[in-house]
């Protein structure tokens, strides 16, 4: 039986369409209307507003809190500057991937570090060597997402942090809507965005300040499901769809190691000291990781044909499909499997997030996906291609520092 | 003076006009390489594709406002999202009435249905089904927008396998869609729909499509092709709905000139032809107005109206009788005009107040078919509608961008708006503000608190769009979309493959084919010819 989210009472007030879910434990909203369209459109017009209370978020303090979490996470957190994040993965011993996250340095010797799955006994068990106390803060901080190119200016006169000036994966302590809490340019959208953390207490009250805040900037109330198109449009994996934990994955097969799951820019082999990184040395030494996360495009007139020849227009599912389905080499051997899929409605393209055997993961490659109109088996043709497939320039910019930079080129011309 | 488009070093091409086509058929163009100049009259490149502020802080699309048919291959072809563009889907199609909360279709069919029921139970069980059976027609129909027209005269196999192909696909179809595809191009917009409907609240709006562009009305026979051809609106690769594009029309320009300067194709606005210069028939280049610049290319493509290009640019003399004759025949009946309103706040409907998901979509003024025929009678003895019907969107709900916060602006396409009035279509000036009135008069009877709110308004009659945007007696179209002049009867039988008589002169506008709209096919298409052709 899920639970409620401290939200809860303002987004079951909206949710029109019923139609929820579980996440981590607790009850999520897919859509809060029949369709997420409008939803999705926010997130990449506006901004859409969510509720990731259930992420899992832990308390990481001590004298070896930095060193502990550069000891289970890819990177080295020693490095990281109070007022910033990292985003990394969290590998075993064997090298493969268990978890992605993200590493707050919130100041004063504390770190908040989000997951996807619980990780307490594992902390526990690594801990030992540490001068550290963890604790699970999941129910005691709540977590408001706001994300959309408009997300700046809604936010900005709720906050104490001058928004011009947070960077991209920057942090804050600040008030939101006069509440205490904290402030992260952070998200899971790939468009400029924010994410709020706070007292349970005060959720309602922030949910109700940011909601009206944004009413002439139309904000959005928004779900899972428009989230999920999102996050493949920027390109980033989900875990337990795209790669499987090693926690979870009976098949040792089908574990997967950072560089697999896409995952290798987190990590770095040459600093010593962190869980999985001799097993990677190792797999480096043998030749490096047998399969690569790639992004595919399918062939749109191809597709249609497909469809046509059924006397049908081009089925598109309402929603991301995350339904794993085989990628073949042009000769027709199955080389990989694409793991999430969607239309693009901004792109006016097809997407999918494929794990396939390194050669075929090169840009460019021609494969085939296995697509199945009216119960029958086809293949379609699909182009390896870059990710991120959207990825706007609002993004990772901040106002503050192109205004500098442009003054700095002004003077600069001035003096030539 | 450089030595671009010197006679030793000409153009390959040079494109007049910077409207989406134009543009459209020079990325296309600069992207295979080629050396591309396109000249546009205005300061400003987007032809009726633009967007301008003519009041402090609100954006106007000044003329087309909405878009549906813009070809997702010309959205992945010349990467227009890279290069900025946005559309945002409409929510929903609102037809208020004077003394009732009205008719609002959903994207949700359940809740369209529940809306229907309250008018006719029976109607609002067969609207999908209508839905499915035109969206199959518009099925048969679409391959024809995505490929230049076929031409029946032709004895080259590939045209004969063309039009063998859309046999097949007609019969296809199958007897009763067959038998409805008749219908739909022999029939007024009305009648079809009283075939499906009864209830005359949900047939006035359904009909009003089947006129937009065209000097006709909801129940002029042929009336219910156009219905179709809209019909076809078309988000996402299927059949659906409208979107607003973010920043408005002029973005989607913008956009598409983005992608062609990328390519390397080069773009001067403020840069009016006179003419297109001719030598022993065949087309070397133009002549600019002010100081009679000549540039030289090896073809010259228009982006303008036919009857703009043939008789202003060309010229009579250059072009066979026959031809010349067809071209003025070409029907360009301007019937509508445009009122862009800048509204100091939101103004409610009287019936369903407040600015939710209702009016965030287009609303239609077309409370019955009674009413839209009335509008087209006055129309007909060379005035403007009294009471016209009235197509409006409030881009401001939908990007934010366009307005002040709080603050909004309102697109009213309106019609009927006759380019021939009675006393002359030069007379327009003299009521343009009349019209302008009566078309917010009409919305006050809607929107009872609008007339206090309104901080400036743009008027545009058929006579405006012809002076202003070249558009031939204000047809929005470059053309209507009568089923006489699409296909390979677009805009002069025999000569609907962008090819004029006159040798390295080519089409590439709204009056070839596939036709108007903000689709860029016949740009892209007209491109692709060309290429194909070596021309280029």
């Amino acid at each position: 039986m899920p639970r409620q989210t401290p939200f809860h009472p303002r987004t079951a007030a909206l949710c029109s369409s019923y139609a929820w879910k579980e996440w981590a434990g607790y009850a999520a909203i897919c859509n809060f209307d029949a369709h997420s369209e409008r939803e999705y459109f926010a997130f990449r017009h506006t901004a859409g507003m969510i509720d990731v209370s259930p992420l899992y978020k832990y308390d990481v303090r001590g004298k070896d809190a930095a060193a502990f979490l550069a000891h289970v996470w890819s990177r080295d957190c020693t490095k990281l500057k109070p007022g910033r994040v990292y985003y990394g993965t969290m590998c075993n011993e064997d090298g493969h991937a268990l978890d992605d996250g993200t590493i707050a340095n919130l100041g004063e010797g504390r770190y908040r570090v989000t997951s996807s799955e619980p990780w307490l006994g594992w902390y526990a068990r690594h801990s030992r060597a540490f001068d550290v106390s963890i604790e699970d803060e999941t129910d005691k901080v709540a977590a408001l997402s706001l994300q959309g190119p408009r997300a700046r200016q809604i936010l900005q006169p709720l906050v104490e942090t001058d928004l011009d000036e947070l960077r991209f994966f920057a942090c804050d302590t600040t008030t939101l809507a006069g509440k205490p809490g904290w402030i992260t340019r952070t998200g899971y959208t790939g468009d400029l965005g924010y994410e709020l953390w706070m007292a349970p207490e005060d959720a309602c009250h922030v949910w109700d300040a940011v909601l009206a805040a944004g009413q002439d900037h139309g904000i959005q109330p928004a779900g899972l499901d428009a989230m999920d198109v999102t996050r493949i449009e920027a390109g980033f994996v989900l875990q337990g769809v795209d790669y499987i934990s090693a926690k979870s994955c009976i098949t040792e097969s089908l574990k997967s190691t950072p560089e697999d799951a896409g995952l290798g820019w987190t990590m770095n082999l040459g600093r010593p000291g962190w869980i999985g990184r001799d097993a990677l040395l190792r797999e480096r030494d043998r030749g490096g990781s047998a399969w690569q996360l790639v992004g595919l495009e399918l062939d749109w007139a191809e597709l249609e044909a497909l469809y046509d020849a059924y006397k049908l227009p081009p089925h598109l599912a309402p929603a991301a499909c995350r339904l794993a389905v085989p990628v073949y080499n042009e000769s027709g051997k199955q080389v990989g499997q694409a793991t999430s899929s969607t239309w693009s409605p901004v792109l006016k393209r097809y997407l999918a997030l494929a794990q396939v055997h390194r050669p075929y993961g090169e840009l460019g490659t021609k494969l085939k996906i296995e697509h199945t109109p009216e119960f029958e088996r086809c293949k379609v043709s699909v182009t390896v291609v870059d990710k991120p497939f959207y990825n706007p320039p609002q993004k990772a910019k901040t106002p503050g520092v192109e205004r500098r930079k442009a003054a700095k080129a002004a003077a600069k011309e001035a003096a030539a | 003076m450089s030595t671009l488009g010197s006679t030793s070093n000409p153009y390959d091409a040079i494109i007049i006009g910077g409207g989406h086509n134009g543009l459209t058929c020079a990325a296309y163009l600069a992207k295979a390489g080629r050396k591309v100049l396109v000249l546009e009259r205005r300061h400003i490149v987007g032809g009726a594709a633009v967007s301008e502020s003519l009041y402090p802080g609100f954006t106007y699309s000044v003329c087309s406002y909405v878009v549906s048919l813009l070809r997702p291959w010309i959205m992945r072809d010349l990467e227009l999202v890279k290069h900025g563009l946005k559309i945002v889907p409409l929510e929903c199609s609102y037809t208020p009435q004077p003394d009732d909360i009205g008719l609002c279709r959903w994207p949700d069919p359940d809740k369209t249905r529940r809306e229907i029921a309250r008018l006719s139970p029976r109607d609002a069980d067969i609207y999908p089904e209508f839905g499915r059976a035109v969206g199959r027609l518009s099925r048969f129909v679409k391959p024809f927008i995505d490929s230049p027209a076929p031409d029946p005269l032709s004895l080259n196999p590939k045209d004969l396998w063309q039009l063998l192909g859309m046999g097949k696909a007609f019969r296809e179809l199958g007897d009763d869609l067959t038998a409805l595809q008749f219908k739909l191009t022999t029939m007024s917009g009305v009648d079809f729909l009283r075939e499906w409907f009864e209830s005359d609240q949900l047939i006035a709006p359904m009909s009003c499509s089947g006129i937009i562009g065209t000097f006709l009305g909801v129940k002029s026979p042929g009336t219910a092709y156009v219905l179709l051809h809209h019909y076809m609106g078309e988000i996402d690769g299927s059949s659906r709905a409208w979107g607003f594009p973010v920043g408005g029309t002029g973005a989607i320009s913008e956009a598409i000139a983005s992608s062609a300067r990328s390519f390397g194709a080069e773009i001067r606005c403020s840069a009016a032809v006179e003419r297109v210069l001719i030598k022993n028939g065949k087309a070397t280049g133009v002549v600019l107005q002010d100081g009679g610049d000549e540039l030289h290319a090896r073809q010259v493509v228009s982006g303008c109206e036919p009857r703009l290009t043939f008789n202003k640019f060309v010229g009579a003399e250059h072009l066979p009788s026959e031809f010349a004759t067809q071209v003025n025949r070409y029907k360009c009946r301007g019937s509508s005009g445009k009122v862009n309103i800048a509204l100091d706040r939101w103004v409610d409907f009287k019936h369903r107040p407040g600015d939710g998901m209702h009016v965030r979509g287009d609303i239609a003024i077309a409370p019955s078919t009674d009413y839209l025929e009335r509008a087209y009678g006055d129309a007909k003895y060379g005035d403007f509608s009294k009471r016209p019907y009235i197509n409006l969107v409030f881009p401001s709900l939908l990007d934010r961008g366009m307005a002040p916060p709080g603050k909004h602006v309102m697109s009213c396409f309106v019609q009927y708006a006759p380019y021939d009035l009675a006393e002359g279509p030069e007379h327009w000036p003299e009521k343009r503000e009349a019209f302008g009135d009566a078309v917010v008069d009409t919305l006050a009877e809607y929107m009872p608190g609008l007339k206090d709110a309104i901080l400036h308004r743009q008027v545009l009659t058929p006579w405006d769009l012809e002076q202003d945007f070249g558009l031939t007696e204000g047809n929005i179209f470059h053309g209507e979309l009568g089923l006489e002049q699409l296909l390979f009867q677009r805009p002069v039988a025999g000569w609907a493959r962008y090819k004029t008589p006159v040798r390295n002169l080519w089409l590439c506008g709204s009056g070839a084919h596939p036709g108007g709209g903000i689709m860029g096919a016949p740009g892209g298409l007209a491109a692709k010819e060309m290429l194909k052709a070596g021309a280029v």
